[in-house]
């Protein structure tokens, strides 16, 4: 099943040979975690733990805090040093727990305990991977029990798992593929399970295939399941034109995947999903692609929620002189950092280490009207007009023309001759509208 | 030849005759009702159109004082002459108003004495980088320099320093708070006109972040407080505030030992500028 067209997209340099033959290593722990309270979309959890404290590895150290939120867990166990505003990888200061590891890295009681299948259903299932912490790894981290939760009117028919991995340089997801295709196809087999649908679909683009065959092998048996080799394009990945490129299905402006009776869950979350119901095991590490030109030498590592990119560099083999630029995330989307002292958190799919010859300054122009932005756009969206209007203070006139529905995938300023930073445009925009809305209640 | 534009001028001469009568008796059928108030209310506001009222341009706020929505004094920046003038045409009173409030900036920490987290290459405007990790001033209250307040200024009053800070002359600032509500930071706050004494600092931060981040911030060290009388500048997390309803005297700009505390007196704005540039090293 080979799939691939959705309107738009752009071909970046993919550069994911520097990392993809890298099998993933688990770094030993480091000399402190910060955790932060706020590890996925929606609202942050709230802290149980003070100054002082002693935790296990997979305590809670922060509870939910609302239905569209996640707990917290200690990736590790040992002493809580404190609980103050730390720089985030994110954007503003972030309410974060540092952890000084005791070495011993006990469990606490109840984690890592094999479970039966026993009085397993839905809700169940549900329930423990709101437990687990269980957030989107693809980057949006948005809670994966709330993905799990459509609506009864809402008839659910596919699947889709995301080994797309588009974004340029990252090769966590595809590591995931090669390395743990069971747990991943087991926790699809449970979210399958718990929305009730019969048609699961593996996407992976063609440039992957390792995990192509891989995968393929790992789903004969089973019933239910597709390999989508997907075409090579940026952003395959992101989940509405996932949804077009394999179903033909297009997500309401506004919508969500649930809309067109679809759920998008990313490899990686499937594999921690699966860990925390079989296991017990909360979300407390992951796998992050440390590479770019400016790491010495580029890894896929196994490191625990909290590391510091300071101590993920470290474990790298640090940087080559001239690095000049750090990316959470890939060049695509991810933003670049100004303090090695952040923490990783649960979207942590890699960091991305640029030399100061890759690295551009650029003045933004004006719009010459070209109209190379509305050709990419894979939403169908105007950048152009709307960076216009938002230049202009017209935030009325670019929520009339949509852009609520911009992705920030980043296609228009990649191609864009005049250099315009249009994603930042559209997030201060987004910001002034959505703060707007909130004033008006 | 001739005849063929006569023609032509009387059906013309006549079509506007006939029109021009449709038109008076439609003037008088369908005539509206307008309070004649409403123009001369609207004459006499300052016409700048800034909305800072909340009413749609001053045509709006003038409907909204002749149908009594609004006050005669609801003009922030026409000051206590259109109050007056407004009320006269109402035919109302106007006792005058309270102190005349202009904006001023919290803030004097430019570029050459506040330092940088990092390079900022994005858009150029406050807002947008405060989106990125709070904006590249290591004080995270500061003022980021991009002029999003002189953007938003109707009247011109805003200057950005180059040194990357935002001044507001007094004299030409008439209180609308525009460049209140612009301000990522929220750091420009409306102080009275005739006041001289202000605290140039909105860092919250304990006294070593704050020093560290910025050779102007407060660093809380209550110096001012005790040398006022009490209550005329209070603590506020961190921070030294002043109470504009209390008298404060001038020599309390020489306690502080971060310079934090200036003196500014009416029409020496200029004087002012220059001053800061100076005062922290730069090329005036």
């Amino acid at each position: 099943m080979s799939k691939g067209a959705f309107f738009g997209g752009v071909h970046p340099s993919y550069n994911k040979d520097m990392a993809s033959g890298q099998a993933v290593i688990e770094m030993p722990l480091p000399k402190e975690l910060i955790v932060y309270f706020s590890q996925n979309l929606g609202a942050p959890s709230n802290p149980v733990v003070k100054k002082g404290d002693e935790v296990k590895k997979g305590q809670v150290i922060g509870e939910s805090g609302g239905f569209v939120s996640t707990p917290v867990h200690a990736p590790t166990s040992g002493v809580v040093k404190t609980v103050e505003n730390r720089p985030s990888p994110v954007g503003a200061d972030m309410i974060a727990a540092v952890i000084v590891p005791d070495g011993l890295d006990e469990w606490v009681e109840g984690c890592n305990v094999e479970r039966g299948s026993t009085g397993l259903n839905r809700e169940k299932i549900k329930g423990l991977i709101h437990d687990g912490g269980i957030v989107g790894m693809g980057g949006a981290t948005f809670p994966t029990h709330v993905k799990l939760s459509p609506p009864p009117d809402k008839k659910m028919d596919t699947l889709i798992i995301n080994g797309a991995e588009c974004e340029p340089y990252l090769t966590a997801d595809h590591r995931v593929m090669l390395e743990d295709a069971e747990s991943v196809l087991d926790g699809a087999a449970l979210f399958a399970g718990v929305i009730d649908v019969k048609n699961i679909v593996i996407a992976i683009e063609k440039n992957k295939p390792d995990a192509i065959i891989t995968m393929q092998r790992a789903i004969a048996g089973r019933s239910g399941f597709t390999v989508a080799e997907m075409d090579v394009i940026y952003p395959q990945g992101a989940e509405k034109q996932l949804i077009y490129a394999i179903t033909g299905r297009k997500v309401p402006a506004g919508g969500l995947p649930m809309d067109v009776g679809v759920l998008v869950q990313n490899v990686g979350t499937a594999a921690a999903a699966y860990e925390m119901i079989r296991y017990n095991r909360p979300l407390i590490q992951r796998v992050v692609t440390v590479t770019g030109s400016g790491i010495k030498h580029p890894k896929n590592v196994l490191a625990r929620v909290g590391t510091k990119f300071s101590d993920l560099i470290e474990f790298c083999g640090g940087v080559h002189g001239d690095t000049a630029k750090l990316i959470n995330g890939g060049p695509m989307m991810g933003i670049a950092q100004h303090s090695l002292d952040a923490g990783m958190t649960k979207g942590t799919s890699g960091l991305v280490l640029l030399r100061e010859d890759e690295v551009g300054q650029f003045v933004s122009d004006p719009c010459i009207r070209c109209g190379n932005c509305l050709d990419v756009c894979p939403m169908t969206l105007n950048p152009s007009a709307l960076s216009i209007f938002i230049e202009r203070m017209r935030f009325d006139d670019a929520e009339e023309y949509n852009l609520m529905d911009c992705i920030e995938c980043g296609c228009c300023a990649y191609v864009c001759p005049s250099k315009r930073p249009m994603v930042h445009h559209f997030r201060r925009a987004k910001a002034e509208i959505r703060n707007k809305a909130k004033k008006a209640g | 030849m001739l005849s063929a534009m006569l023609n032509a001028i009387y059906v013309l001469a006549a079509l506007a005759l006939v029109a021009s009568f449709g038109l008076a008796i439609a003037a008088r059928i369908f005539a509206v009702e307008t309070d004649p108030r409403i123009e001369r209310v609207e004459e006499a506001l300052p016409g700048v159109n800034c909305g800072a009222c909340g009413f749609p341009g001053c045509s709006g706020l003038a409907k909204a004082i002749v149908e009594e929505k609004a006050g005669v004094a609801d003009c922030p920046v026409g000051g206590e002459n259109t109050a007056s003038a407004v009320a006269e045409i109402m035919g109302l009173s106007f006792a005058g108003g309270g102190e005349k409030m202009v904006a001023m900036v919290l803030c004097r920490g430019d570029d050459e004495v506040a330092s940088k987290r990092f390079y900022y290459n994005g858009v150029s405007d406050c807002s947008s980088a405060a989106l990125i990790f709070g904006g590249d001033k290591s004080c995270s209250y500061g003022c980021l320099g991009l002029g999003t307040c002189a953007g938003a200024c109707p009247f011109g009053a805003i200057e950005m320093l180059p040194s990357g800070l935002a001044l507001i002359d007094p004299e030409k600032c008439t209180g609308c708070t525009k460049c209140v509500d612009s301000c990522p930071k929220g750091i420009i706050k409306m102080v009275p006109a005739s006041r001289t004494v202000h605290i140039l600092c909105s860092s919250h931060d304990k006294g070593g972040v704050a020093r560290k981040a910025c050779k102007t911030a407060c660093i809380g060290c209550q110096k001012c407080v005790k040398a006022v009388p009490e209550g005329a500048i209070v603590m506020d997390n961190f921070l030294a505030v002043i109470n504009y309803d209390m008298e404060i005297p001038e020599e309390v700009a020489d306690e502080c030992p971060m310079n934090t505390i200036v003196v500014r007196r009416q029409g020496d704005l200029a004087a002012t500028s220059v001053d800061m540039q100076t005062a922290v090293g730069g090329d005036a």
